[in-house]
């Protein structure tokens, strides 16, 4: 009992280890260049509309929204959150869903949305829940029907 | 069928399916792939062999879903199957409900009870009170969930044995889930304290009272770790502490540590080729069990269970 929770312990312990070692080594803006830079997160922002205007569950809000707009400002929020040089300087999460009726069934097929874009970049799998996990809180805002 | 119960849980979990396949039910629900998690053991959602604090469907806020399971476990000496079903409520409350049978193998030959299996019925409820394992990934706060099993042996060739070393026929557990994704890393942690008087989870009866052993309510801790590999497949551990209180009573019988129980882990690995459908493969170390006959041997083996989740 003591070897397996020892044992335990210890992968535990070198996972969180191992992931706080890479921030620092890779530095600040690593998770930025994994997406690609500004030419990646374009490309994948490209690909994420298509994506939510494709799939019903996501397409009553974004057929016709400002999808350039939207664009643009998600490769600024996602170049900001992976630590590039970039300003979100769109409205804040709450201002910005505050007039749409989103509930967490929606709010969670914009994730896998999401993930279906990453995976077509070819984003590593770490590197996409680094990014999500950075996403993740902001459905307190988003999510407008509880 | 031979026995009216299993005839009963069977309707029930057909009932449980039928409420599935309403249309209601069959509209596109939300959850994220596998952070439903998978079924336990006992039916409640979980990993294998203990239960998380997740709603167990694919059901998120203001939706209603299902699971119905098949878990097949072989170890050196016995046999377990379980079915069952559950239902989830708008991410906030699970009702479940399992079917155990366990093949007695040697022991029960040796009982002179060849053929011999052990039944039970477990009906589960869980809640959840705070929290969101998934998505709260800025706090370290975890999703808790309080839960109940309800468990209750049938009538078997081993009544008088259970009878005579002071254990029940059914027994209540009670507990408490901690679970906490952290999604940067992949990693997801479960802690479980389950209140319980469960010998073998109940397979052997509940408490024992023989030479005065002590047969009240144990507090008993139960962990898993599992480790996004990618979106479909989950690895990890799990480890159930369990009360021994026959191990006592054995002794009192005359049959020395014959009746000692051990903790329960395993390592696993779980795979969710769609939202439908996972499987889950396991080495599973149940410790000794009725090590009276059969040569202390640990009882080690391999447990698959397939869930249909809606």
């Amino acid at each position: 009992m003591k070897k397996i929770l020892t044992a335990m312990a210890l992968a535990l312990a070198s996972l969180f280890c191992s992931g706080a070692f890479a921030q620092d080594m890779m530095g600040q803006d690593q998770l930025y260049k994994t997406f690609g830079e500004k030419p990646g997160l374009t490309r994948l922002m490209d690909d994420f509309m298509t994506r939510l205007v494709a799939d019903e569950r996501t397409r009553p809000f974004f057929e016709k929204a400002n999808q350039q707009r939207i664009k643009e400002q998600l490769v600024d929020q996602f170049c900001q959150l992976g630590g590039g040089p970039c300003v979100y300087k769109g409205a804040d999460m709450k201002s910005a869903h505050g007039s749409l009726d989103i509930n967490k069934a929606q709010f969670n097929a914009l994730v896998e949305v999401l993930q279906q874009a990453m995976d077509a970049q070819g984003i590593p799998f770490s590197a996409q829940n680094q990014m999500l996990a950075k996403l993740a809180p902001m459905n307190r805002d988003v999510i407008t029907v509880r | 069928m031979k026995h009216p119960t299993m005839t009963t849980t069977a309707l029930a979990a057909a009932g449980l399916c039928c409420a599935l396949a309403s249309p209601l039910a069959q509209a596109d629900t939300g959850k994220l792939l596998l952070t439903g998690g998978v079924s336990t053991i006992d039916g409640a959602a979980g990993g294998g062999l203990t239960p998380w604090a997740v709603i167990g469907s694919n059901a998120t806020e203001g939706e209603i879903g299902g699971t119905a399971h098949l878990t097949r476990v072989n170890t050196r000496d016995y046999g377990l199957t379980a079915y069952g079903a559950a239902l989830g409520f708008k991410d906030r409350f699970e009702l479940s409900l399992a079917r155990q049978d366990f093949n007695t193998g040697i022991t029960g030959t040796s009982l002179g009870l060849p053929g011999l299996h052990l039944r039970q019925n477990i009906l589960g409820a869980k809640v959840k009170l705070a929290g969101d394992a998934v998505l709260d990934s800025d706090t370290l706060m975890p999703q808790i969930a309080a839960g109940v099993e309800f468990k209750s042996l049938d009538s078997s060739g081993l009544d008088a044995t259970l009878s005579a070393l002071g254990a029940k026929k059914s027994g209540t557990d009670v507990y408490v889930s901690a679970t906490k994704l952290f999604l940067a890393q992949g990693l997801l942690l479960n802690g479980t304290l389950r209140a319980t008087k469960a010998n073998q989870n109940g397979l052997l009866g509940f408490g024992a009272t023989l030479g005065g052993a002590n047969s009240s309510y144990r507090l008993q801790p139960e962990l898993s770790v599992a480790y996004l590999l990618s979106r479909k497949i989950a690895i990890g551990a799990e480890y159930r502490a369990m009360p021994n209180n026959l191990e006592a009573a054995g002794r009192a019988a005359g049959l020395g540590n014959g009746l000692r129980s051990q903790d329960w882990k395993d390592i696993f690995i779980a795979w969710a080729p769609t939202k439908n459908v996972s499987l889950t493969l396991a080495y599973v170390d149940l410790g000794t069990i009725v090590p009276a006959t059969t040569g202390s041997r640990r009882q080690t083996g391999t447990y698959l269970s397939a869930q249909l989740a809606f």
